[in-house]
């Protein structure tokens, strides 16, 4: 693959990263969310890809199809399961922040992820290291939707959000955490859902809905 | 033989998950856990003589490591460990009898406290911070069932909560592993996330991408081990689960979070001076010890009393690091161990009492003293070690942290901080005493009959407040580890 293909390919992946991180920030729709959320692990994958072609490493293409595996399919199906559940309630009615505050924060989170990411780059420039401020938005524009949303699985998106982030910051940053490592994230992230998934479904059984306004009860006051 | 010692704490409680798995929770295999245990505290004991004398062992090909602070820290969960199995069959004996609980939630309570002790023994003796990470983070997953075990909406909530906070703190913390190896691929001898050589190659670091991998290192494992800013999860799940996995929670997963923290600051002290992460845990332990002492004072639930504790005690340990230095590690050190002790006693304690008074309300406990003597006392003396008086260990250690730090050049935070401890010490003395003294309620509502402490629970809180008033009078064998350990957090070995 040439330089410029390479660059191109990774630009295009990473664009894709940063418009599914807004689209999440911007639609209200649980089931639009999920879609949205498999098309951004679907684009993780590509830019795995990418950098495994580009290196021409076999391991991490095995890697990048680990990856589309869990976060475009196995993750988006649990999300939906747990959703099935969910009734007439599909949409995240009450969110702390309005959608137009949302995508104003978001425009200020990139900025302070370019700010912030200017020694990364800065210790090795090149097109992957680049792409960094991508990786670090996502991440914030998780942590944004995991504090100021109140449902349950808006809450468990903001989560997946943010873990889809680091997980691009680590592999532009260096293809070499090791596989043991990456095996232990990946697994951990399915169990922290599976947690959730099921502590979801106690939740509805215990409270008739899973809204996370209801959980309001332990506090000291 | 080298392996077989570094492998004992973990694989002892894993062979205890699979018999739970196998045989049930049972009268035959109520021991296990125990046993268990115990064999941990003595394969730790081991280690620690071992390390002591031959330095550093390594296992695995290098994916196991022990030094003086390992062997620490193991002796820490063995302790503990051992307290809270040891009070288990009398816990789940009572829920059963009252019907809170089943054969089969106490099998799966059994199997996942067990693996819960096995993550920890693998976070403590992790080479690599990658798996350090990924043990930390186990910890959470187990657990999350023990704190929701009663189903109650209480209880869910507070598993809910445990899981979102402690997975967002310690997916900061993925991030900050991510730069370090960053920094790490580009430092002379690409030392990787391998901890010895991260701190042997810590000079070629780059400290611009190490700030802030530093930065959310400390801050996402300091989640985990209960200071600001994200210590919200820390009361509710303190206060719904299980007075045994209370213990443990409290005792020594905060711990074992902070160990995190101080392996961590060895090499953020090499690559930025110890200006930097000082700053920072001098913070969270201010803000942390500040909140511990406004939510203590108007405080009416028990065990979130005692939570809240925690948070003080852990950001008394924060405080400690903070000042850095031999004496200082050697302290926070032995307040772990002490604070490891006596929490892990007044939670079984509190677990009994809210088994028989059922309420945890503080106001609603009248006159303990004179129908639960034994409880009663247990609860009045492990208060007194908690807010450090003397024979108790804390006592010592505090000292210890307060001296170091106005050493240090630290005196007005030290002097700001002994003065929140005073306030929190007055705020804790005076819900106790409500709750041992004066006289029952009458009339209808009033507490049900008392009924007669199990032998083996007593038996168990005893010997952990001995343990502790023993540790303070003289560290014994243990003062050899403690300091070979503070070296090690001071870099000299």
């Amino acid at each position: 693959m040439s330089d410029t293909v390479f660059v191109q390919l990774l630009d295009l992946a990473c664009g894709a990263l940063l418009l599914t991180a807004v689209l999440i920030l911007w639609r209200r729709e649980l089931t639009v969310i999920i879609r949205v959320f498999a098309i951004q692990g679907l684009a993780l994958a590509v830019l795995v890809a990418v950098l495994a072609a580009h290196e021409r490493s076999a391991e991490l293409g095995a890697v990048a199809a680990g990856i589309a595996v869990l976060r475009a399919g196995a993750l988006p199906y649990l999300l939906r399961r747990a959703l099935a559940g969910h009734g007439e309630v599909r949409r995240e009615t009450r969110p702390l922040v309005n959608v137009a505050s949302s995508l104003l924060a978001a425009a200020i989170l990139t900025m302070l992820a370019y700010a912030v990411s200017q020694p990364l780059i800065a210790l090795a420039p090149s097109p992957a290291t680049q792409a960094i401020p991508v990786g670090l938005t996502v991440a914030l524009i998780g942590f944004f939707v995991l504090v100021t949303r109140r449902r349950a699985l808006s809450q468990l998106v903001g989560f997946l959000l943010m873990d889809n982030g680091i997980t691009t910051v680590g592999f532009l940053t260096t293809a070499g955490t090791g596989l043991a490592v990456e095996l232990g994230v990946s697994l951990d992230v399915l169990l922290v859902v599976l947690v959730l998934q099921i502590l979801t479904t106690r939740m509805r059984e215990t409270f008739g809905d899973a809204d996370l306004d209801e959980l309001r009860e332990l506090r000291d006051s | 033989m080298t392996t077989l010692l570094l492998l004992a704490p973990i694989a002892a409680p894993l062979l205890g998950a699979l018999l739970y798995l196998g045989a049930r929770w049972r009268p035959a295999t109520r021991w296990a856990s125990a046993t268990g245990a115990a064999l941990m505290l003595g394969a730790a004991s081991t280690l620690a003589v071992d390390v002591a004398t031959a330095g550093p062992r390594t296992a695995l090909g290098g994916l196991l490591r022990a030094d003086a602070l390992t062997a620490f820290m193991l002796v820490v969960i063995g302790a503990v460990g051992l307290l809270a199995t040891a009070a288990t069959p009398a816990y789940l004996r009572a829920e059963i009898d009252a019907g809170r609980a089943n054969p089969r939630t106490a099998t799966r309570h059994s199997v996942l406290v067990q693996l819960f002790l096995a993550a920890m023994a693998l976070a403590v003796l992790a080479a690599n911070l990658g798996v350090l990470w990924v043990a930390v983070e186990a910890t959470t997953i187990v657990t999350a069932f023990l704190v929701g075990q009663r189903r109650t909406r209480h209880a869910v909530e507070a598993a809910w909560k445990y899981v979102v906070i402690c997975s967002t703190g310690i997916a900061l913390a993925l991030l900050g592993t991510f730069l370090l190896n960053y920094a790490a691929q580009h430092a002379p001898g690409t030392p990787g996330l391998d901890l010895a050589a991260l701190t042997q190659h810590a000079a070629g670091l780059d400290p611009g991408v190490t700030r802030i991998a530093i930065a959310l290192l400390i801050i996402g494992f300091g989640t985990k081990a209960g200071l600001a800013p994200l210590h919200a999860w820390l009361p509710d799940a303190h206060s719904q689960a299980p007075a045994p996995v209370s213990a443990l929670m409290s005792g020594v997963l905060l711990a074992v979070a902070f160990y995190a923290v101080l392996r961590v600051k060895v090499i953020a002290d090499v690559v930025l001076g110890t200006g930097f992460a000082r700053a920072l845990l001098l913070v969270m332990a201010l803000v942390s010890v500040l909140l511990a002492a406004s939510l203590l004072l108007a405080q009416r639930d028990y065990k979130r009393m005692l939570a809240y504790s925690s948070i003080e005690h852990l950001a008394l340990v924060a405080f400690g690091a903070a000042v850095g230095g031999p004496l200082a590690y050697a302290a926070i050190l032995l307040h772990i161990l002490g604070h490891g002790l006596v929490k892990g006693v007044l939670f079984l304690a509190a677990g009994r009492i809210l088994q028989t008074e059922a309420t945890s309300r503080i106001d609603a406990v009248r006159g303990l003293a004179a129908r639960q003597p034994l409880i009663a006392g247990c609860l009045g003396l492990g208060v007194l070690a908690l807010i450090g008086l003397p024979p108790f260990s804390a006592f010592a250690s505090e000292l210890g942290i307060a001296r170091t730090g106005f050493a240090g050049g630290l005196g007005w935070a030290t002097a700001a901080v002994l003065a929140v401890v005073v306030v929190i010490a007055a705020a804790l003395l005076g819900h106790t005493s409500r709750m041992l003294l004066g006289t029952a309620r009458e009339g209808p509502g009033a507490a049900p009959a008392p009924r007669p402490i199990p032998a083996t629970l007593g038996l168990t809180l005893v010997t952990g407040l001995i343990a502790s008033a023993a540790l303070g009078l003289t560290a014994g064998p243990l003062a050899t580890l403690l300091h070979l350990a503070a070296d090690t957090l001071t870099g000299m070995s």
